[in-house]
């Protein structure tokens, strides 16, 4: 059984990511870009009976039911998703899934984190204080007693700039890759970001000499070449067939969807060229019926740019170990020969939390929609969204179509 | 070495650091399927077993990966700048993530012979394994 036409998104709300939020809590949040997405679908609040959310920083659990009393609503389908980066491609499926079963028929997928100027990030949070509490607080007593605390963080592999550059090295000694052509990514990316005015770096020009001069906070990585954490919230609307053609949107129709998740700690990876990126790629093309050939928008999730260039090869658009050389002969803005994360990636639209990964849908959606603005792909028929999560962990593929 | 995290252990892995403070690296083995495993935990992830032995490894290896951090990845290792975070590949198969010490980062390679040593958390009696070059390229080393 394939999801094909099963289901459509048919409204989108985006937040602009910025620095940092007010007094919201994550739950105001959440409620608002639900009633934009609502508002934008054309449908009413009443008619939602099914609801994805994430984690939530300050909920220790309960998590679909407090937002769905917040949102006002009861659905009949709840549930949580929890693949990092991941997790807002991964909602999208897993709301098909659950329409095409009959257990829902209008699904509303929140994505959203508050960023506060003095709170530590989450995950590796220290304070000052006591020498203790110069250790980080999810390693301490009665935390966190995940394997990755007892045997990864000792060493320092904490937050992601640490492993995307140990991916990074062991790319480059497998195959030839020059930073140049890691930097190809962030400039074109960022020509991108310059069409889209809720980009955070939106009208900042960058030039590969810039990202070159950027400091090195990770061997090989540039400041340049890393995301900027944000604050911020998205929130799709999905809905089956039968309601789509009288929704206020055009829809974009989830053609194919693909999962992969591989391991946590990034030893315990798959070797370059036989990750989860593939295996979910694969998954969403096969089960839409088209190529990586086929594909007139690619939405990539890019925290850093080695993870554009092995989600490149790795998902088929070019062959394994040709990534940098694909990047360098092709133009990857909105109006080039290979348009790729038109809204500017995560790297110039900015990290919004779990709405950061959010972006490579909802940007799919709009182009699909043909709600592109100026940077809107021309004759676009079919995207590709990807969501990664944790270090290359959890994959997720989605391939829409502007017809089902 | 600084108050860097302490491993969180449990009476599953406690063994795995007792082999630590005696200066070995111990790993269980399957006895139904003879897979090495890393991390430890109770059943076999190849063949559901829970016939696992502990068993000490050679403590010799090569560089997976590694990067050299020139910001600290959390407060607690801002003194310990240029911070070699690396994946060792064990001679006996299982990767680890890992520190590299006593190297010139800019002399190192992936696939270079490390070998495994041990050092103290301040304030603690964890001895965590870490490693280093040990000379040449293994003959076994990654390509």
């Amino acid at each position: 059984m394939s999801l094909r036409g099963a289901a459509a998104v048919v409204g989108v709300a985006e937040r602009s990511p910025s620095r940092y939020t007010g007094d919201e809590t994550n739950l105001d949040l959440l409620s608002g870009v639900a009633g934009e997405a609502l508002a934008d679908a054309g449908v009413d609040r009443a008619e939602v009976d099914g609801l994805l959310v994430h984690p939530i920083g300050g909920l220790p659990g309960f998590i679909p039911a407090t937002v769905a009393e917040f949102v006002g609503l009861k659905p009949r389908f709840a549930e949580i998703v929890d693949l990092g980066g991941a997790t807002g491609a991964g909602m999208v499926w897993r709301a098909a899934a659950a329409i095409a079963a009959g257990m829902c028929h209008t699904c509303l997928c929140l994505t959203g984190t508050r960023r506060r100027r003095r709170e530590p990030r989450s995950g590796s949070a220290g304070g000052a204080g006591a020498k203790n509490d110069r250790r980080p607080r999810s390693t301490g007593p009665g935390r966190d007693r995940s394997p990755h605390a007892e045997f990864d963080a000792p060493y320092g592999l904490i937050g992601a700039n640490v492993g995307y550059a140990l991916l990074a090295t062991r790319y480059a000694h497998e195959y030839d890759l020059r930073p140049e052509q890691r930097a190809k990514v962030a400039v074109d990316q960022r020509r991108n970001a310059n069409a889209n005015p809720s980009a955070i770096f939106h009208d900042q020009p960058l030039t590969v000499d810039d990202v070159l001069a950027s400091d090195v906070i990770c061997e090989p990585l540039h400041m340049l070449e890393i995301v900027m954490p944000a604050a911020g919230a998205a929130a799709l609307v999905v809905t089956a067939a039968d309601r789509v053609p009288d929704a206020a949107q055009r829809p974009a129709w989830l053609l194919g969807a693909g999962e992969s998740v591989t391991h946590s700690s990034l030893a315990q990876a798959p070797a370059i060229g036989e990750t989860g990126i593939g295996r979910a790629a694969r998954g969403a093309f096969a089960s839409a019926g088209v190529g990586a050939g086929d594909i007139g928008l690619a939405s990539l999730y890019d925290c850093y740019t080695i993870m554009v260039l092995l989600t490149l090869e790795e998902a088929g658009f070019c062959k394994p170990g040709e990534a940098g050389a694909f990047v360098e002969s092709h133009d990857l803005t909105y109006s080039g020969d290979f348009p790729l994360n038109t809204h500017g990636g995560q790297l110039s639209f900015g990290q919004p939390g779990m709405a950061g990964g959010m972006s490579h849908v909802t940007e799919a959606v709009r182009q699909i929609q043909g709600r592109g603005g100026t940077r809107q792909v021309e004759d676009l028929e079919l995207a590709y969204a990807h969501g990664n999560g944790g270090i290359i962990a959890e994959q997720v593929g989605l391939v829409f179509g502007a017809a089902p | 070495m600084s108050a860097r995290p302490i491993p969180p252990s449990s009476p599953l892995t406690e063994p795995y650091w007792e082999a630590a403070r005696r200066g070995e690296l111990s790993l269980q083995r399957c006895e139904g399927c003879d897979v090495r495993i890393f991390p430890p935990r109770a059943h076999c992830p190849e063949c559901g077993g829970d016939a696992l032995r502990w068993a000490p490894v050679s403590g010799r290896g090569t560089l997976y990966s590694y990067t050299v951090a020139h910001r600290p990845p959390h407060p607690a290792f801002a003194d310990q700048l240029p911070l070699v975070v690396a994946i060792v590949e064990l001679e006996e198969g299982p990767r680890m993530v890992t520190n590299l010490v006593d190297c010139d980062p800019s002399e190192l390679e992936v696939g270079g012979a490390v070998v495994a040593r041990f050092e103290t958390i301040d304030d603690s009696d964890v001895a965590l394994p870490v490693f280093s070059p040990s000379g040449g390229r293994s003959p076994s080393a990654p390509s």
